[in-house]
């Protein structure tokens, strides 16, 4: 894990360090038996294809952990996450499979943030962030906004 | 407008949830994300960091969830459900002509860490229905909102998800 983050050393536009992930139709299986979405629409063709996505899609509470993992990256070991919200706007489809280990070629996600506002509260000290997913063709799928409380120097 | 059929389940509970959070299902989510965070993998990092032990990522809950009829054989440790809310209601909708359902997004606030060894009570209940105009006609917006405490009645978490009906 990076170096802890302290509530001073961060400024309002600070860029979140970005976080690459790459959705593969593996990752989706995974997914499903983890979190408990069996929902169809994510693993099976036929029936993905019937609900006119084309073909199976990336389940939006996958895409809202990869931001999660963006703030609790970002935070450090000392931080804590304390709010969090994205909407799903729009589909993202995995990569298949060209080996049973390696994807194939295909469109990388860029999870990022952005700061928004740091304050005082109640004796935390909190930061506001802007924080999004953009896809392969640079579009912003999953806007939302989460805020961490830093530990201080003080 | 939607039909009183609809509306009349806002603040309605769908049930309340308990599950058991799992050292092991915590390593198996945090590997569907690729997220290699030490809190979830590394007992010894766990147990010397402030947290005392190792950490649910935020937004896991316990597993599993309660799932619909027929979908797994596993149920979770307590289910307290009103008889048939959400079938109900999923069929009022059908009825007013909304049969396909999409993930909307979700809101979280974290106030308590989840361990690994929490057994979480999840409430959840109807906060709101509305008709709303979309590209490809109207659909329904659902916000259902769920409270999670864990094993000392302590609140873990509040979640408000949104259900797109169309």
């Amino acid at each position: 894990m990076v170096k802890q983050k302290f509530w001073e050393d961060v400024n309002v536009n600070d860029e979140v360090t970005p976080l690459p992930k790459v959705a593969t139709t593996l990752m989706l299986v995974k997914w499903a038996g983890a979190s408990g979405d069996f929902n169809p629409l994510h693993y099976d063709a036929a029936f993905a294809a019937s609900q006119g996505v084309g073909s199976p899609i990336v389940h939006g509470a996958l895409k809202r952990q990869w931001l999660v993992q963006l703030m609790t990256d970002w935070m450090g070991e000392q931080g804590m996450l304390r709010k969090f919200s994205c909407s799903y706007r729009a589909m993202d489809w995995p990569r298949k499979m060209a080996t049973p280990f390696t994807p194939e070629e295909g469109d990388t996600w860029h999870c990022k943030g952005k700061v928004t506002k740091k304050y005082d509260e109640g004796g935390q000290h909190y930061v506001d962030c802007d924080i999004w997913i953009e896809n392969g063709k640079g579009e912003v799928t999953t806007p939302g906004t989460a805020t961490v409380v830093l530990p201080s120097r003080s | 407008m939607l039909p009183d059929e609809v509306t009349k389940f806002i603040g309605k509970s769908i049930g309340t949830v308990a599950c058991e959070v799992e050292k092991g299902s915590i390593k198996r989510f945090a590997d569907a994300v690729d997220d290699p965070n030490p809190f979830y993998w590394d007992e010894k990092f766990a147990e010397k960091s402030s947290h005392g032990s190792i950490i649910a990522p935020p937004g896991f809950f316990g597993w599993p969830i309660k799932l619909p009829r027929g979908m797994t054989l596993q149920t979770p440790a307590e289910i307290v459900d009103p008889p048939e809310v959400a079938e109900n209601l999923r069929a009022a909708l059908a009825k007013a002509g909304f049969w396909r359902v999409v993930d909307g997004g979700i809101e979280y606030e974290f106030f308590r860490p989840v361990r690994a060894g929490d057994v979480l009570t999840a409430k959840s209940f109807i906060k709101d229905i509305r008709e709303r105009e979309g590209k490809t006609g109207k659909m329904a917006f659902m916000i259902i909102e769920t409270a999670y405490h864990n094993q000392s009645n302590e609140l873990a978490a509040m979640a408000r998800a949104t259900a797109i009906y169309r």
